[in-house]
C-alpha cells in the first residue's frame, strides 16, 4: 500500500520491529523479504481470508436446517441441472416439458438461460471426473457462495484497475459480507443472479482494461464474458445499455481514443454474434428496441473514426470543417431515417414491458398486473436500502468526490456504473443487487483514499525528525511540512482519532452484515421455523410433506392445479404436472386459474373440468399465522383474472373497498372456491386459546363462513399445520 | 453557394487522394480487406432484399461475420500503424507478430 510513497519508512519500521520478531519461531527478517514480497504476502493472505469468508457467511441455512434448495425458482433451474446431468446437453438444449402449463407445455430449451445450469453440471462432472461422487444437489446448493468467492476476487481486480491494490482488497472485503449481494446469493438461493453478477462484474472488469489497453485479447475477454452473461441472467440487457452509454459518454467529454474504438467495437460484434446463439435471446439484438442503443453507438463510433482519419490525412482545418458539416448531417439523417423506418414499421419492437417498467414505473400496475404483483418488482424503500448497505450508503458519495477528483476512463465508467444502477434500485427492490458492486467498488476507494491519506499524516510525522525527503510522500504535503511542525501533535492525534473512527464504522459493518445474514437472508422459505411456547425451536416441513404425499399417493399422470407461486416446486418435488407455474410466460391461462379459484365452485368445476385437473393445492394460514397463503394473496388472482375476464369483478370481493373474511364479508367472498377450500373444516378447530373456533390466526378474525360444505372436491390431504391442503376434483356424477 | 461548395468539395477529395497515396503498402493492403468484407456484406444484404430473409440466421450469421472482419481488420491497422503512438506501450502484445496472431483468434 506504499506503493507511491517512498520505500524509506517501511524497512525503518521492520528494523526497528525486527528485534521482536527474531525471537518468535517464524520472522519475517530471516526469511529475508524484501518489501514487495512482503507486500505481495500480505495481499495474497488477505484476498484467501476474504475469499474463505464470502462461502462462509452464506452457509448460515445449511448450518441451521439442511443442504436443501430454497424458495420457488431455483426448484426449477434444480430440475432442469437434473435433466442436464442426466440427459445430456443435446437433449437438454431441445427439451419440450408437458408437465408444466398443462394443457399447453413449455418449450424449455428455448425459453430459458443455460449459463447456471451449464455452469452446475460442469462443476459436477469435473468433481466427478476427480472422483468425488457428490449428489448434484449438493453442488447447486453451493454454487452461489462459491461464485461469491469469485466475484470477490474479480472485485479485487476491478478495484486494483480504477485506483490502486488497496482499493482492490477493500472493495473485496465489502463485497464478501454486503448483505445486497448475499441476499440473492447464500447457500441454497440457486438462482441466475448467483452467477450473473460473477459474471457481470467480469464483464465490465475486462471491458475496462480493454479500454485502458486498447489490446485486442481484453476485448475478446470481454466479449467472452459478455457471452458468458447473457447466458446467465436476463439482466445483460443492462450491460448492453450501459457500455454505449459510457462510450457516448466519452465521445461528449472528448475523451475518444483508438483504443476505446478497438475495444467497443471488438466487444460488440463478438458478443452480438456469440450473445445470438442463445435461443432464449434469438435475434433481439438486431430487433429489440432495448439492443439498438448499442447498435446506435456502434454506427457513431465508425463516424468517429472515420471523421478522425480522415482529418489526420487532410492537415487542414478549413477542408475538414465542410467535410465535418457534410458528413455529420448526412450521418444523422440517415441514422434518424432508418431508426423512424424500423419502429414505424414494426421491425425494431418497442420495449418490453419488464424493461419499460424501469423507465416508467407506475407502468407496470395499470397495465400489466403480473408485473406488478411480484413483491421484488416494488420501489425500495429507504429502510431496504439502509438494511443492505448500511455505511456504504454514505461512503458511496465520497467514493464519487474522490472519483471525480481524478477522473481517467476506469473511473468515469464506475461513476456511471454507480449513478445508473442505482436509480435502477430505487425503482425496484431486486435491483439492489445489480447496483451492489458498484456501491461498493466506490466505496472501497472513499476508504482507502481516506485511510491512506491519514496513515500518510502519521508517517510524515514519523519522518520529520529524520533529514526531511524530498521525495513525493503520499500525501503530497511535503512542502507544507515546515508550517505543520507548530500543530504537529494536534494532526497526529486527529489522524490517530480518525483511523480509529474508520476502523470503528467497519466492525459495526461487519457486525451489522453478519447480523442481517443470519436472521433476514438465510430462511429456506420452504421450511418455516418459529419460537414455541417454552423458546424452543419449531419447524413446520409442510410444504415439502404436501409435496411428498403428492408424489407417493397420486396417480403419475394427475394434474395439480395451484396458484402459479408454486408450480416450480410441485413438478420438482412433487413430480406432477401443473397447469400454471412460476414462469408466467402465458398471462391467459394464469387468468383462467384466478378465475376458477374466485368463482362459486359449480364454474370453478366446469373450468376445471376443461383444464382436466385433477387435484387442487391451496396454501393457507390461519392455523400458524403463516401469512404468505393464498388469501391474503386472493385479491391478485382477482385482479389477474379480472384482466382478462371482465366477469371476475374486484369490488364484488371488498366491502367499503376492504378486503374481508369474517362474517362482514360480501357473499361473493365467502362462497367462492378459494374461500372454501381454504376454511373447510375450519370451522371446528380451536387454534388459539380463548377464541371462538375458527378463529383465523393471521388475519386475526373469526371467519364468517363456518359451515362449508363441498359438492364437486373433496378433501384429499391436509398437512400437519393445516399449511397446505389437497383437494381431489371428483368425476362427474352418473346420469340416473 | 452551390459553385463554391463544389469547388470546396474537389479541393477535399484532391486533397484526400494525394494524403492517402502516401500510406506505407502493408496499411494499403489492410484497407483493401476491409472494403472487401464491407462489400461482400452489401452484396448480402441487396440479396436479402430481392429474395427475402429467410433463414434469418443464415442472413444475420454471414453479414455480421463480414462486417466482424472489416471492424476487427480496422482494429488490426490501428494497432499496427507507426503512426498511432498511444499503442506502442499499451498493448500487451507489442511485436507484429502478436498483434497479428490477436487477429487471426478474434477472426
Amino acid at each position: 500500500m506504499a506503493a507511491n510513497g517512498s520505500p524509506k519508512p517501511e524497512p525503518m519500521a521492520a528494523k526497528k520491529a525486527s528485534p521482536d520478531l527474531l525471537n518468535s519461531s517464524f520472522s519475517f527478517k530471516s526469511l529475508k523479504l524484501k518489501t514487495k514480497q512482503q507486500e505481495l504476502l500480505l495481499r495474497v493472505s488477505i484476498l484467501g481470508l476474504v475469499y474463505v469468508l464470502a462461502f462462509i457467511a452464506r452457509l448460515f441455512s445449511v448450518l441451521r436446517y439442511e443442504s436443501m434448495i430454497h424458495e420457488f425458482d431455483p426448484y426449477f433451474n434444480y430440475r432442469t441441472t437434473l435433466f442436464l446431468t442426466e440427459k445430456g446437453f443435446y437433449e437438454f438444449w431441445n427439451w419440450f416439458d408437458s408437465e408444466s402449463w398443462y394443457p399447453l407445455g413449455r418449450i424449455i430449451g428455448g425459453t430459458l438461460y443455460p449459463g447456471l445450469m451449464v455452469t452446475a453440471a460442469l462443476i459436477y462432472w469435473t468433481l466427478r471426473f476427480l472422483r468425488f461422487f457428490v449428489h448434484i444437489r449438493e453442488v447447486c446448493v453451493l454454487t452461489a457462495p462459491f461464485f461469491a468467492s469469485n466475484t470477490t476476487l474479480v472485485a479485487y481486480f476491478f478495484g486494483k484497475e480504477i485506483w490502486d491494490t488497496g482499493a482492490g482488497l477493500v472493495a473485496a472485503a465489502l463485497i464478501a459480507i454486503c448483505p445486497g449481494y448475499i441476499s440473492r446469493s447464500v447457500a441454497g438461493s440457486y438462482d441466475n443472479e448467483a452467477v450473473a453478477i460473477f459474471a457481470l462484474l467480469l464483464t465490465f472488469y475486462l471491458f475496462v482494461k480493454a479500454v485502458k489497453t486498447g489490446s485486442l485479447s481484453w476485448a475478446l475477454g470481454s466479449a467472452f464474458g459478455y457471452f458468458y452473461m447473457v447466458s446467465a441472467w436476463g439482466g445483460y440487457v443492462f450491460i448492453i445499455n450501459l457500455v454505449p452509454l459510457y462510450v457516448l459518454v466519452l465521445l461528449i467529454t472528448g475523451r475518444y481514443s483508438m483504443r476505446l474504438y478497438v475495444a467497443y467495437n471488438c466487444m460488440y460484434i463478438l458478443g452480438m454474434l456469440l450473445a445470438m446463439q442463445i435461443r432464449f435471446v434469438g435475434f433481439q439484438h438486431v430487433q429489440s428496441g432495448e439492443h439498438m442503443a448499442a447498435m446506435g453507438v456502434f454506427l457513431l463510433m465508425q463516424v468517429f473514426y472515420f471523421l478522425d482519419w480522415v482529418k489526420h490525412q487532410l492537415n487542414d482545418t478549413k477542408l475538414f470543417q465542410t467535410f465535418l458539416r457534410i458528413t455529420v448531417t448526412s450521418a444523422i439523417l440517415v441514422g434518424g431515417i432508418a431508426l423512424g423506418v424500423g419502429t414505424a414499421s414494426g421491425y425494431i419492437s418497442p420495449w418490453t414491458g419488464r424493461f419499460y417498467s424501469l423507465l416508467d414505473p407506475t407502468y407496470a400496475k395499470d397495465h400489466i398486473p403480473i408485473i406488478a404483483s411480484v413483491s421484488e418488482h416494488q420501489p425500495t424503500a429507504w429502510s431496504s436500502f439502509m438494511f443492505d448497505y448500511h455505511i456504504l450508503l454514505f461512503l458511496f458519495p465520497a467514493g464519487l468526490y474522490f472519483c471525480f477528483k481524478r477522473l481517467s476512463d476506469a473511473t468515469i465508467f464506475i461513476v456511471m456504473y454507480g449513478l445508473t444502477s442505482l436509480y435502477f434500485a430505487g425503482v425496484m427492490v431486486r435491483l439492489i443487487l445489480v447496483a451492489t458492486p458498484a456501491v461498493c467498488l466506490i466505496s472501497a476507494i472513499a476508504v482507502s483514499a481516506t485511510v491512506k491519506n491519514l496513515t500518510s499524516l502519521l508517517r510524515t510525522k514519523q519522518k520529520v525528525p529524520q533529514t526531511g525527503s524530498a521525495k513525493g510522500v503520499g500525501s503530497s504535503k511535503s512542502s507544507s511540512k515546515v508550517t505543520l511542525d507548530q500543530s504537529q501533535p494536534f494532526h497526529k492525534n486527529g489522524a490517530i482519532a480518525l483511523l480509529v473512527g474508520v476502523f470503528y464504522l467497519l466492525s459495526r459493518y461487519a457486525i451489522h452484515c453478519t447480523w442481517v445474514t443470519s436472521e433476514a437472508y438465510s430462511s429456506p422459505s420452504i421450511v418455516l421455523a418459529a419460537r414455541g411456547a417454552h423458546g424452543n425451536r419449531i419447524i413446520f416441513d409442510d410444504y415439502r410433506e404436501a409435496y411428498y404425499w403428492l408424489r407417493q399417493n397420486t396417480p403419475t399422470d394427475a394434474k395439480v392445479m395451484s396458484w402459479w407461486d408454486y408450480g416450480y416446486q410441485i413438478t420438482a418435488m412433487g413430480n406432477r404436472t401443473v397447469i400454471v407455474d412460476n414462469n408466467t410466460w402465458n398471462n391467459t391461462h394464469i387468468a383462467t386459474v384466478g378465475r376458477a379459484m374466485s368463482s362459486y365452485e359449480d364454474e370453478a368445476y366446469d373450468i376445471m373440468r376443461s383444464l382436466d385437473v385433477n387435484y387442487v393445492l391451496v396454501v393457507f394460514g390461519g392455523v400458524t399465522g403463516y401469512s404468505s397463503d393464498d388469501i391474503n394473496k386472493f385479491l391478485w388472482m382477482v385482479r389477474i383474472g379480472g384482466g382478462v375476464y371482465p366477469v371476475i369483478k374486484e369490488p364484488d370481493y371488498l366491502v367499503n373497498g376492504e378486503f374481508r373474511v369474517d362474517k362482514g364479508a360480501s357473499p361473493k367472498m365467502l362462497n367462492c372456491l378459494m374461500y372454501k377450500l381454504c376454511y373447510y373444516r375450519f370451522g371446528e378447530l380451536v387454534t388459539e386459546y380463548g377464541k371462538p373456533t375458527g378463529y383465523d390466526r393471521a388475519r386475526g378474525v373469526e371467519i364468517g363462513n363456518k359451515d362449508i360444505k363441498l359438492e364437486h372436491l373433496e378433501e384429499a390431504y391436509t398437512t400437519s399445520n393445516w399449511i397446505v391442503r389437497i383437494y381431489r376434483v371428483k368425476p362427474p356424477t352418473n346420469r340416473l | 453557394m452551390v459553385k463554391s461548395t463544389s469547388k470546396d468539395a474537389q479541393d477535399l477529395f484532391r486533397s484526400l487522394h494525394s494524403a492517402y497515396s502516401a500510406t506505407p503498402t502493408n496499411l494499403k493492403i489492410i484497407d483493401m480487406y476491409v472494403v472487401f468484407a464491407v462489400f461482400t456484406a452489401l452484396i448480402q444484404v441487396a440479396y436479402m432484399a430481392l429474395v427475402g430473409s429467410f433463414p434469418f440466421n443464415s442472413f444475420l450469421s454471414g453479414v455480421l461475420s463480414c462486417v466482424g472482419t472489416a471492424v476487427l481488420a480496422v482494429c488490426l491497422r490501428i494497432q499496427v500503424n507507426k503512426e498511432n503512438k498511444e499503442f506502442k506501450c499499451k498493448t500487451i502484445v507489442t511485436n507484429l507478430g502478436g498483434i497479428v496472431a490477436m487477429f487471426v483468434i478474434a477472426v
